[in-house]
């Protein structure tokens, strides 16, 4: 994912409060700086383009009517390795029951998931303030960050529990993804508590 | 000739269910996703109590993984179906 909200002032620096859910009557509220309503905009169109990419060969006229039918799925686990971690094999011992599971489902997968990056766009303003969430968007902002983590974890080669920001050389551009998925990951766990 | 009443095997129910669903959901240790989360993932799919759904939290976070649902292979798939949705890392096997 390419990071174009990197010349914004982010940071711990950062003068207004990174946003943290709180539970309502229906769902959950939070207020969101600017800067943070950014950067998950962004990086959440990202992914969420990612996703409906087709990284299989263009379609044939077969292959029109499958779509139709919801069936284009390819039957191969994605080469994208976010894509891979997103949309998992759901045999890890039976490759063949795996690629029949995948050819059904992964279409309909890639379009929860698109549909939910979708939700957190639609309620998130652009320049950042008050979100008032139902039920039903609180679960579409749950999945949403949940991709997202995930994703960045593929990036940041995340494979510990609790990894740390000091875990990357400062000079490691990749550091200004972990102060992100950090942040995410806080963002998450208020909504989690919000919701029980 | 006269028949003798001949005695009618019941099937035994109970073990005929478990014959025919041996399929297990099991879902994977990760370092990415929340403790909470994958609480609160389980008690909102399954219906599973907090404290049930915590403990298997904790078997998937401590033991690598976690049978969090058993039954025919078909419901199986779509429950692995339905983590992958919340991103969860879900398989599905015959019983272990």
């Amino acid at each position: 994912m390419t990071p174009d909200w990197q010349d914004l002032d982010f940071g711990p620096g950062d003068d207004e409060e990174a946003a943290e859910f709180w539970p309502t009557m229906g769902g959950a509220e939070a207020v969101f700086p600017r800067v943070q309503a950014v950067i998950i905009r962004s990086l959440l169109s990202q992914l969420a383009e990612r996703i409906g990419a087709d990284d299989d060969e263009p379609a044939g006229q077969a292959d029109a009517l499958e779509a139709e039918l919801g069936l284009s799925g390819s039957a191969e686990p994605p080469d994208d390795p976010v894509l891979a971690r997103l949309l998992p094999d759901a045999y890890s011992d039976d490759p063949q029951a795996s690629a029949e599971f995948r050819r059904y489902t992964e279409q309909s997968l890639r379009s929860g998931k698109i549909a939910a990056a979708q939700g957190v766009l639609a309620t998130l303003p652009a320049g950042g303030g008050k979100v008032t969430l139902n039920d039903e968007q609180c679960q579409d902002w749950l999945r949403a960050l949940n991709d997202l983590r995930l994703a960045l974890g593929v990036i940041l080669d995340i494979t510990e529990d609790d990894q740390q920001a000091d875990d990357l050389p400062a000079d490691d551009p990749r550091s200004v993804y972990m102060a992100v998925y950090h942040q995410l990951s806080y963002l998450q766990q208020s909504l989690v508590q919000a919701l029980e | 000739m006269s028949t003798a009443p001949v005695e009618v095997q019941q099937p035994d129910l109970g073990q005929q269910t478990k014959v025919d669903q041996p399929w297990v959901t099991i879902v994977w240790n990760d370092p990415v996703n929340l403790m909470d989360y994958v609480t609160y993932v389980f008690q909102r799919v399954f219906g599973y109590a907090k404290p049930k759904a915590r403990k298997l939290m904790l078997d998937v976070h401590h033991k690598g993984k976690a049978v969090v649902s058993s039954g025919a292979r078909e419901a199986m798939e779509r429950d692995a179906q339905t983590l992958h949705g919340y991103g969860l890392w879900a398989t599905v096997s015959h019983d272990t």
